[in-house]
């Protein structure tokens, strides 16, 4: 099993006390699947992924990654565990604005000292960004500078991809090609794919739903 | 409305308290370098004007015996009879102390009556004063120099420094002279006078040496020290630039909605200035009560070159006038004004729609870097215009202000430069990233980087001149101070059996006579010298005639020093006029670092002939090294010569340069805290931006480099670009030291120094300023480290 999430709770303190975001949460992915995660603003959709991401840590439950349980690994080991088997898209995008587009695409390939020229380049042009490589991230428009992200997420060819809301800043004709462009890489490249979306329509093409309310797993 | 208005807007600063302290601190630093120097230039002022006026304002001219000599009391008495209005003075150095107290003998009832001294005498008993056991009057720091005195001094508020006033009588005694030094002419004389020369064939009169003459002397030292203190204050208010454009950029919204919600642009610019003046007031206030602490660190220094360099006596300690406050408050408000004046003019033009940019004000465009590369060239046209055409001493620092000012402005676009290629050769994707993410962080630590320039060029400038004048100036010592042992007679009556005692003991006996005079409108000395291998292998000629000491022998002209030689544009064969109207040529130009008067040396003969009143009880023996313990001994046995009248050549040299220590420790010290000022603006600018940086380095982080990782590079960075800029202040730093050698001093002082490189002085200041940028770093890199992942986690949750 490539990610197995067990029993994961989390609080936050508030004034009037503290405010549970996830109330013994599990899921499973196994590589190559797709998985949409949907739910209502608050419901604690982007804390799973931040914690399956290793960015942010759980009160309790696990969360194990190729068999590698993130409870107990330092900052280092956690960061490593990004870098090599973890590709995240996030909503904002959070390009590397000093870098230009090629470079934004192989930032986290290099990182992880998987850099394949080849690939990257077939990947460029998948993307259609192979006109823009030469370009800065304020050089494009949402979409693009979306497609960016999903490629820097998918050149590693990381075993899990996290994608947090990646077309809740675009429009409906550009998110609907964002997301089709993930599950296509996704299965290119055999990873399997939890994708977090408020679209039912968008979540209906993964391989499988689940759905969060208030913390809590309702389907 | 205003209450509310400005309430909103203050709001920020307690939020933000960080970015308070930062604005304050810099204008508190800019004003309190600049009225630290400010405190130490009025006291030495005021310490002239006290001087000039202790007998009457320094304008009185004066009778003075053409000899030299003392003025008969008959003579006085005469003149007094013959309607001359004339006050009688007694003026010496009080014997045997270490201070060299000046003591002036005076009559009160005759003495001009706006004179500081007079007034002093009959505001606390004039009964005391008269008679030979009258009482001395000293301020209080003379008063304790003369604590042997006992019960003699009266301490009175107020009096000039380093100088006791006496009755006539009392200071004869003391002095142990007869007859008058002069006359003081006082104002509104009488219409009709018999001509002076019907009663006293033998005297003359004189300009006095005034304030004006100490003030032209010591002018060019304070507006090197002033020039220092702008500098400074210019590094200051980098800070406050910066502090102050962030402050505004981030409150854009704020502004936005006030203006949507009915306060006019106006309005809001009024506020908001209203709001910039309490800070200046309240920064102003800080700056000027660590001003004080500087200028009471610094003023004993500056002090004592005042009085090794030219003679100058200023108090040791401050006294703080009303207007050295009102100045620094203003100084603090037109400093507040210069740095804000951008930020208030986009708030006047603000558009109630516009976007807050905090990211993009810390960003600035390419544009406006070329537009700053564009300001550079023009200030850098104008130093040069300055230094081709000037020929001043303001011209001279129009050159320097434009030179310093032009690579300051060019730093960011020739920083961007470095960068991109050290970018473009890099390999690995951590080291491209930083090359990347350095060049746009460029804009945003621009200010700082300009500081740290402005700092680093001025102490490798000031350094390279100071380390060239101490080179030259030992081995100027070396060569002018020939002689084992400088002697000097405690009268002229003993002076014939001294030379009778010195003959047989020494190889040679130099008569050091000279004059004090008017050189071509300005004051001078004129020496004498006889022919003697001593000056023939040693004096430092710049330029000479062939054969010249055998033609100065021959007394077929004389030499001058470079000042006066600069100064008049005189070169060997030019006639110059001597005081006394007659005509001597130039045989030779030669050095005298560090005195500013203007020199001339003529034949002992000539002067002796020409100026019958020059002194003559000086003289520079040349003996073994290892006789000269032996013959002071025996001097002090046989003549009963005082210690203070028998000088070695070694501790001479030992004074000279105990002298050039003091001066330059005064800029040493400011140029530490220049240092200080720029490591504090990159430490400001790095705190600030490291918020602002969080979504450009949260996603790194995500993509897995580790906090820690990140810390680390951002330390990295602050070293490299405060490195790249050490390295670009070495060409600007010695353009510097080469205005401030051949255009500054030239202009100042009338001499010009070669040039000498110290790359191991370099590389000490290289090392300080990477622990400053180290030091600046630290905190900011140790902050990210350790930043909670949280906080990292909310820039994926919202854009900042």
């Amino acid at each position: 099993m490539l990610l197995d999430v067990r029993d994961l709770r989390k609080s936050f303190p508030a004034a009037d006390g503290p405010v549970t975001i996830l109330d013994g949460v599990s899921l499973s992915l196994d590589a190559g699947e797709t998985m949409a995660l949907s739910g209502e603003s608050g419901s604690g959709k982007s804390t799973l992924l931040h914690i399956v991401a290793g960015l942010e840590p759980a009160d309790s439950g696990s969360v194990e990654i190729n068999g590698v349980d993130l409870k107990g690994l330092g900052d280092a080991p956690r960061a490593r565990l990004r870098r090599e088997t973890i590709g995240v898209v996030f909503q904002q995008f959070n390009l590397i604005p000093s870098l230009d587009v090629a470079a934004n695409i192989a930032f986290q390939a290099r990182l992880a000292k998987r850099h394949d020229l080849d690939w990257t380049r077939e990947l460029t042009v998948k993307l259609g960004l192979a006109e823009h490589v030469a370009k800065y991230p304020e050089q494009l428009s949402g979409g693009q500078q979306q497609r960016v992200a999903i490629g820097r997420a998918i050149a590693a060819k990381p075993p899990l991809v996290l994608a947090d809301e990646p077309t809740g800043n675009l429009d409906e004709a550009t998110g609907d090609a964002v997301f089709d462009l993930l599950l296509a890489l996704a299965r290119d490249t055999g990873a399997g794919l939890l994708i977090v979306t408020h679209s039912q329509r968008l979540a209906a093409r993964a391989d499988r739903q689940m759905h969060l309310s208030h913390g809590r797993v309702t389907a | 409305m205003t209450r509310t208005v400005l309430s909103a807007l203050l709001s920020h600063w307690r939020r933000r308290p960080f970015q308070f302290v930062t604005l304050i601190l810099g204008l508190a630093l800019a004003t309190a370098l600049w009225s630290g120097v400010q405190a130490i230039n009025a006291e030495a002022r005021k310490s002239y004007g006290d001087a000039a006026s202790v007998l009457g304002g320094g304008g009185l001219s004066e009778l003075v015996a053409t000899n030299g000599g003392p003025i008969a009391p008959e003579t006085y008495v005469a003149l007094r009879r013959a309607g001359w209005l004339v006050s009688p003075v007694i003026d010496g150095w009080l014997p045997g102390d270490p201070g060299r107290v000046r003591l002036l003998g005076m009559d009160p009832l005759t003495a001009p009556r706006d004179g500081a001294a007079r007034d002093a005498i009959f505001n606390s008993g004039a009964s005391g004063f008269l008679g030979a056991d009258g009482v001395l009057l000293a301020a209080p720091a003379t008063a304790e120099r003369l604590a042997g005195l006992g019960d003699r001094i009266r301490v009175v508020d107020g009096l000039a420094p380093g100088i006791a006033f006496a009755d006539l009588a009392s200071a004869a005694a003391l002095l142990e002279v007869d007859g008058y030094s002069r006359l003081l002419l006082l104002p509104d004389q009488p219409l009709i006078q018999q001509p002076l020369a019907a009663i006293a064939r033998d005297l003359i009169v004189e300009k006095p040496a005034t304030a004006d003459d100490l003030g032209r002397l010591t002018d060019s030292f304070h507006l090197n020290l002033t020039a220092f203190g702008l500098l400074s204050f210019a590094v200051g208010l980098f800070i406050v630039n910066g502090a102050v454009g962030l402050a505004f950029e981030q409150r854009r919204p704020v502004f936005r909605t006030l203006r949507a919600l009915g306060v006019t642009s106006a309005q809001l610019v009024a506020l908001l200035t209203i709001e910039l003046l309490i800070f200046a007031i309240i920064a102003g206030a800080i700056g000027i009560a660590l001003g004080y602490v500087i200028a009471a660190a610094l003023l004993p220094d500056v002090a004592a070159t005042l009085r090794g360099l030219y003679g100058a006596s200023v108090e040791g300690t401050l006294t703080l006038s009303p207007l050295w406050w009102a100045s620094g408050i203003a100084i603090a408000v037109l400093g507040t004004a210069l740095a804000s004046a951008t930020g208030l003019w986009r708030v006047a033009r603000l558009q109630p729609l516009a976007a807050a940019q905090p990211r993009a004000w810390a960003m600035a465009s390419d544009r406006s870097m070329r537009a700053q590369l564009g300001l550079a060239v023009l200030c850098l046209l104008i130093a040069v215009a300055a230094g081709v055409f000037g020929g001043s001493l303001q011209s001279g620092f129009v050159l320097l202000g434009g030179l310093l000012l032009a690579a300051a402005l060019a730093l960011p676009s020739v920083l961007s430069a470095l960068v991109s290629v050290a970018a473009r050769l890099s390999r690995g994707v951590v080291t491209e990233w930083f090359w990347a993410d350095t060049r746009q962080q460029l804009p945003g630590l621009s200010l700082a980087l300009m500081a740290l320039l402005l700092a680093l060029a001025a102490n490798i400038g000031v350094g390279t001149m100071v380390e060239s004048f101490r080179l030259t100036f030992t081995g100027w010592l070396d060569q002018r101070l020939a002689s084992e042992l400088y002697v000097t007679a405690e009268d002229d009556a003993q002076v014939p059996a001294l030379l009778a005692y010195l003959e047989p003991r020494t190889d040679a006996i130099l008569p050091i006579w000279s004059v004090e005079r008017e050189v071509l409108g300005a004051p001078g000395e004129i020496f004498g010298v006889v022919d003697h291998p001593t000056y023939r292998e040693n004096w430092p000629m710049l330029s000479a005639a062939p054969d010249v000491w055998d033609r100065l022998a021959a007394g077929d002209g004389a030499l001058v020093n470079e000042q006066l030689a600069r100064r008049e544009g005189l070169s060997v064969g030019d006639d110059i006029t001597m005081p006394g109207g007659w005509v001597i040529s130039v045989l030779g130009v030669y050095s005298d670092y560090g005195n500013p008067l203007r020199q001339v040396i003529i034949p002992n003969a000539v002067l002796v002939m020409r100026y019958p009143e020059a002194e003559r009880r000086d003289f520079g023996l040349r003996l073994p090294r290892s006789d000269v313990d032996d013959l002071k001994r025996d001097l002090v046995e046989e003549f009963g010569l005082h210690e203070d009248n028998m000088v070695d050549q070694a501790a001479i040299k030992a004074f000279s340069l105990s002298i050039f220590e003091r001066t330059f420790a005064v800029t040493g010290a400011l140029n530490v805290l220049t240092l200080a000022v720029a490591g504090i603006a990159i430490l400001t600018s790095l705190l600030t931006l490291a918020s602002m940086r969080l979504p450009q380095l949260a996603p790194v982080w995500a993509l897995g480099m580790t906090r820690r990782t990140l810390g680390r590079i951002e330390l990295i960075r602050a070293l490299v670009l405060a490195a790249l800029t050490f390295v670009l202040s070495i060409p600007v730093g010695l353009a510097l030291a080469w205005v401030l050698l051949a255009v500054i001093n030239v202009e100042a002082f009338g001499w010009r120094l070669p040039m000498y490189l110290f790359p191991a002085d370099w590389l000490r200041l290289g090392g300080l300023s990477l622990i400053a940028a180290a030091l600046a770093g630290l905190w900011p890199a140790r902050r990210l480290a350790t930043r909670p992942p949280a906080d990292l986690i909310r820039v994926f949750a919202h854009e900042r």
